[in-house]
């Protein structure tokens, strides 16, 4: 048996501070290759899962597992490390460190994660062919970051995350700041990279549109329990 | 690679970026300038006498004595008779002595009544002499032979005339008997250049018509004068060589515990080293000023840095996300800070170097110091390796800051 990509049983987590958000996941998993989209407006948590999913916050109780490493055993340097050689980020927009060139912002992942460099044979040929894949000019990968178009942005945004295939592709709303036209194109393009690479994606959206192209379609709070304690 | 991206980063904050390592290169270039001058200065004066054993004069201060007789600083306090200079001069362990008469002047110039011996036995800069560039020596007793200053500064040439003034800044002037430009002596880089040198008969010559420090209203004429006994009653102070170093100390003694008159008599090198003592509390003084003068431009990147964080904090989630530990933002920001301190020091010593070649003359011609141009030496990069290190230190206090933030924020930027 395969272990899932991601497994979460009885999280539950409070956001230091003042504030009081917490979090309850009783049990939620993904399978190694499968396609989610979880379905959540804003402020109901799902900016907090992530946080949990990808490492940078971490669970007061229960397991967050992810490719079958689990995230609350770890030291937060090993955390760190897990994300960049596992998991593979795509935000809403402002991906990219704007100064740097793109085929630095591609690489830069893989400075955190050797395995994951390993993996990739020749980085740069695979960046060139990643971006040529995803439909961007061939000039594209020494050209600043932030002379990019977003539609442009956002595609870099995916060679990064797809660079050396980790085994979870983790997409915070990454088509909210294209118009109509790109998203369809966006997808098709992200979606034929994830299944050549063989790993599996988390999407989060508000937008139900796009759950057709999906494994699954989650409503965040089918998963997810928030309650707010006043401070 | 973190470094290359660091050193971009910092490109596309030109402009504020460009103001803190120009603000750096100021302060840096300031410091080691200070530090030049300083040493220059140093060796200027250091460099002033060589070849005299000793500086008789009345007693007073050894650093006064040194400053008066040497530098034209300052004035006598009072005078040595010539029957103590007599007695000096006939001492076994003296080798030569040079008289020395000041008090009167031309111009903004000290004029110096001493004997031709001066320019046999005056030594500057390790042991070189005096060398007459243009004209003669002093022959007749009119005779004036000017430092290089002073020809350049009134544009003097052999043959001009010259009236000397009595004391210093006066309006009295020793108009009957005029002076002769008879030579001009080639720079030294001494108090020298801005001296006009008179026999010490001359010196007696035209104050016999003075006495008590009063015009008499008397006129002597030249002719009557020259043929009057002119050996002078007293001289300000007088340069001595032994004949043996060994011999120094006893004549030294001898010489301050000269009982006829009260004398004192220095080395000159341990009179600068008197004068360094005192000159030095001023050094520490300035130092310290231009060392503060780096803090603040240091802390002026730090308010620069504390000031880009928020706007930053995208870029800190990114590399979070990415997998960059907080120690890697931390290393980051420190990082660039280092680049600029470093770029900063680097522009300081070509801001050093540059304004040397242009200033050089001009400090040469105004203070008399004689600043060298050579490649920066240990000193130097030990100044710029501090500067990097306090660089790295002063940026630790926002990068802990962004150290928390990216810690607090991870990668969802909630703004």
């Amino acid at each position: 048996m395969t272990v899932p990509a991601l497994a979460l049983t009885d999280v539950t987590f409070t956001w230091p501070g003042q504030g009081g958000f917490t979090l309850n996941c009783p049990a939620f998993q993904i399978a190694q290759g499968q396609s989610v989209l979880l379905l959540g407006a804003s402020g109901s948590g799902k900016s907090t899962l992530l946080s949990l999913v990808c490492g940078i916050a971490t669970a007061q109780s229960g397991q967050v597992m992810v490719d079958g490493n689990d995230l609350g055993a770890l030291r937060a340097g090993a955390r760190d490390r897990l994300r960049a050689e596992r998991i593979g980020v795509i935000f809403q927009q402002f991906n990219l460190l704007p100064y740097a060139r793109v085929i630095d912002n591609i690489l830069l992942p893989l400075r955190f994660a050797p395995g994951r460099r390993a993996r990739t044979g020749d980085p740069r040929a695979e960046a060139a062919r990643l971006c040529a894949a995803l439909g961007l000019p061939v000039d594209v990968l020494t050209t600043q970051a932030g002379r990019l178009s977003v539609g442009q942005q956002q595609r870099v945004a995916v060679a990064r995350a797809l660079i050396g295939a980790p085994a979870l592709i983790v997409a915070d709303e990454p088509t909210s700041a294209l118009d109509a036209a790109t998203q369809g194109n966006f997808l098709d393009l992200l979606f034929d990279q994830v299944t050549r690479a063989g790993s599996t994606l988390l999407m989060v959206s508000h937008d139900e549109r796009l759950g057709q192209r999906f494994d699954r379609v989650i409503r965040l709070e089918e998963i997810i329990k928030t309650q707010r304690t006043a401070a | 690679m973190i470094l290359r991206l660091a050193s971009q980063s910092l490109m596309a904050r030109a402009l504020t970026v460009g103001m803190t390592i120009l603000a750096i290169a100021l302060s840096v270039g300031l410091f080691l300038g200070v530090e030049k001058v300083r040493t220059g200065a140093r060796a200027s004066f250091a460099d002033t006498i060589s070849g005299t054993d000793l500086i008789v004069g009345a007693r007073s201060g050894s650093v006064q004595l040194l400053l008066y007789s040497v530098f034209r600083i300052g004035n006598a306090t009072n005078n040595v008779t010539w029957e103590s200079y007599q007695d000096i001069a006939a001492r076994p362990q003296v080798d030569w002595i040079v008289p020395i008469s000041l008090g009167d002047s031309h111009r903004q110039f000290r004029v110096m009544g001493t004997t031709p011996a001066f320019f046999d036995h005056y030594q500057y800069r390790g042991g070189r002499s005096l060398d007459i560039a243009e004209g003669h020596g002093l022959d007749d007793l009119y005779d004036a032979v000017i430092g290089a200053d002073v020809a350049a500064t009134l544009g003097y040439a052999v043959g001009d005339p010259i009236i000397v003034s009595h004391g210093l800044a006066s309006f009295t002037d020793h108009t009957d008997q005029p002076f002769r430009v008879a030579g001009i002596i080639a720079k030294t880089g001494t108090p020298v250049d801005r001296t006009v040198i008179v026999t010490l008969q001359a010196i007696e010559a035209i104050h016999v018509d003075w006495q008590n420090g009063g015009n008499t209203g008397r006129s002597t004429p030249v002719d009557v004068i020259r043929q009057m006994d002119l050996t002078p009653t007293a001289i300000t102070a007088a340069l001595v060589g032994v004949e043996s170093r060994l011999q120094i100390f006893g004549l030294q003694r001898w010489i301050n515990e000269y009982p006829e008159e009260p004398l004192l008599a220095v080395l000159p090198g341990v009179a600068l080293q008197e004068l360094w003592q005192i000159v030095g509390i001023a050094e520490t003084a300035l130092i310290g000023v231009s060392a503060l003068v780096v803090v603040t431009a240091l802390i002026g990147m730090m308010a620069m840095i504390f000031s880009s964080l928020n706007e930053r904090r995208r870029e800190m989630a990114i590399w979070r996300a990415m997998g960059a530990r907080p120690a890697t933002i931390l290393g980051l920001l420190v990082t660039e800070a280092v680049l600029m301190a470093a770029l900063g020091g680097a522009l300081g010593l070509i801001l050093l170097y540059v304004s040397l070649f242009v200033g050089q003359p001009w400090i040469d011609a105004a203070f008399g110091i004689w600043l060298p141009i050579a490649p920066p030496t240990l000193r130097e990069a030990w100044v710029l390796g501090i500067v990097m290190v306090a660089a790295a230190v002063v940026s630790l206090f926002p990068a802990i800051r962004a150290y928390r933030l990216s810690l607090a924020d991870g990668m969802m930027v909630r703004i």
